[in-house]
């Protein structure tokens, strides 16, 4: 392998149902600001059936380049066509870098692509930086639950791989006007490739909103003490436009449904405002929202180790506190 | 016989591990080892499976010799055969180095269907599972959380963040389990004897395995750690200690200040 001949970034772009997944525009955003370290462009590779609509956000997200492989074998992902196409695009495009997104899709399609290249892959970062000497990747993650940070580089093999967390990179600011050529990539014999059968796809219906867009969530976990009391919770979201979330413990507890989550186990968020309730802030739940602009924590425990990442800590109980804050907020917006 | 292989993996109970304060590093000491979570529902996935249509279950771990317990522990739940890949030229794989080890143990034996866990809770990675049906070039099917046999086929329940498919594959495949997937059962008090007494761990080391000495241990993994350090957390703010109606105003006028109201 002549590493040399390895240049450029590619982000593998997850589209479901036509629409592109927020990460890969996060994972854009991030792979301009790696570039610019690099002096090299951003592709942005996206797979699908009917997908040229795709490209104008791509562009506009910061993709410098855009791969298509449009095929009927790529409409809904199934791991082999979908590592074989990815693969054909790597082996003619050699890119140094290849970022995905971690998600189910992601962490499914990631490793059996770096295993059918033999290279090195490291999943969930949290940190991607170029090193000023080597100019490898270092690639930060959490591991041990979010014990413990790892910073792990691929030295001799190429492409680096990483996927990253949804939610923990910024995307950049839209641009309009900004424009990005669009390859066609056919891929070969991708009909020979399903070796998987679809049956059948099932939505989970009545989907409540993704608590990593929300801009404010309102968090709930142990001590919250029953599954009742989180409507007191979701009362006070819907004063402040908020969300309700959770942690693991009110998820293991079978109060709430883990697409509510916040944690290493459940989803990294970043909203404007996180309001813990009853959260004490075991390391794997803080490793999942200590980025969130404004923290607010109310607990009975003083020692609670949610009050070390947070703004303003409240030691009290959240059982009552929240309900009055939700009618306090109520006067004060009518009187607004 | 269908042939069923399951891969677990001996992980610290990263729910009870600390760090140290002053190093920094992690107290493992008086942490208890266990099966991965997700790979003791692949193991139970497969018991059942041979509960239900009759098959041989041969589990494999790698890792140190002190593995052993937790093939015993698979033993005791009822797994036929049990297989630890240890030897010190395996030390320091990545997950690469890792499943072209595993891969090259698992083609050492009869195989229909191999079930892995999704991820181990000290990695999370989750990449060892589909690795290993690469090296064996076999499809995956990642994160299940429901198995049915149908004739040679398989049929997953495989979830996604916002819905799941069914889908079909032809044996031989991978498939990684989520903890979803099934209940472990409890070890029978006749079952642990058996473990300890009666029945055996193969052991298998670097002699015992058809594999290069580059796809192996440390030198076989592309990846390298070259820091690990404890996360900085973000600085205490203000804490207060007040009556109800106190701390609800407190809120109030922290929510104005920044514009949240």
């Amino acid at each position: 392998m002549n590493i040399a001949e390895y240049k450029g970034i590619h982000v593998f772009v997850q589209q479901v149902d036509g629409k592109i997944t927020s990460v890969s525009y996060e994972l854009l955003g991030k792979g301009k600001e790696l570039a610019q370290d690099l002096g090299c462009d951003v592709t942005a590779v996206v797979l699908g059936s009917n997908i040229s609509h795709l490209s104008k956000p791509l562009a506009k997200y910061g993709a410098d380049h855009i791969i298509m492989a449009d095929d009927p074998a790529l409409e809904v992902y199934t791991t082999e066509p979908y590592t074989q196409a990815m693969y054909e695009i790597i082996q003619a495009k050699t890119p140094e870098i290849v970022l995905c997104g971690a998600t189910a899709i992601g962490r499914d399609l990631a490793p059996r692509l770096s295993a059918r290249l033999h290279t090195g892959l490291t999943a969930d970062c949290t940190k991607l930086e170029i090193d000023a000497e080597t100019k490898n990747l270092r690639m930060t993650r959490p591991a041990f639950g979010g014990n413990i940070m790892a910073t792990i580089i691929c030295a001799n093999h190429r492409p680096q791989m990483a996927t990253v967390r949804p939610g923990v990179m910024q995307k950049t600011e839209p641009d309009d006007n900004a424009q990005a050529d669009v390859e066609q990539f056919a891929v070969s014999n991708l009909s020979e490739c399903q070796n998987v059968e679809i049956m059948e796809i099932v939505k989970k219906t009545g989907a409540k909103i993704d608590i990593q867009d929300a801009k404010i969530l309102i968090s709930g976990g142990r001590g919250m003490n029953a599954p009742e009391n989180f409507s007191l919770l979701q009362q006070l979201a819907d004063e402040i436009g908020g969300t309700v979330s959770c942690s693991r413990a009110a998820v293991d507890a079978g109060w709430t449904d883990k697409e509510q989550q916040v944690g290493q186990t459940g989803k990294t968020v970043r909203p404007n405002l996180y309001v813990a309730c009853g959260i004490s802030g075991a390391i794997q739940h803080l490793a999942g929202m200590e980025e969130s602009d404004i923290i607010i924590a109310i607990n009975k425990d003083p020692d609670a180790p949610i009050f070390e990442v947070a703004d303003y800590g409240v030691v009290g109980d959240a059982l009552k506190i929240v309900p009055l804050l939700a009618q306090e907020i109520k006067k004060l917006l009518a009187a607004q | 016989m269908l042939n069923i292989v399951v891969c677990i993996k001996q992980v610290p109970d990263t729910n009870e591990v600390k760090l140290n304060p002053e190093t920094g590093t992690l107290i493992r000491d008086g942490i208890p080892n266990i099966i991965n979570p997700d790979d003791k529902s692949a193991l139970e996935a497969a018991l059942q499976l041979k509960d239900k249509h009759g098959a041989k279950v041969t589990v494999i771990s790698m890792g140190p010799a002190q593995a052993d317990d937790v093939l015993r522990e698979a033993l005791a739940m009822g797994a036929d055969e049990t297989f630890l890949v240890t030897d010190r030229a395996f030390g320091g794989a990545d997950t690469w180095a890792t499943s072209s080890t595993l891969a090259s143990a698992i083609s050492k034996v009869p195989y229909d269907l191999i079930i892995t866990g999704r991820q181990a809770i000290d990695g999370d990675t989750a990449q060892v599972g589909p690795q290993i049906a690469e090296h064996l070039g076999i499809p995956n099917i990642s994160y299940a959380e429901a198995i049915e046999l149908d004739g040679d086929s398989v049929i997953v329940k495989r979830m996604y963040e916002d819905r799941y498919h069914m889908v079909k594959a032809k044996m031989p495949c991978l498939i990684t389990a989520l903890a979803e997937l099934a209940e472990p059962r409890y070890m029978t008090p006749g079952g642990v004897f058996d473990a300890y007494r009666e029945k055996e761990v193969t052991i298998w080391g670097r002699d015992d395995l058809d594999v290069a000495t580059e796809n192996i241990g440390l030198k076989g993994s592309p990846t390298r750690v070259v820091k690990s350090f404890t996360k900085e957390l973000k600085g205490k703010g203000t804490v207060v200690n007040l009556d109800t109606q106190e701390s609800v105003d407190f809120l109030i006028e922290k929510l104005q200040e920044k514009f949240v109201l």
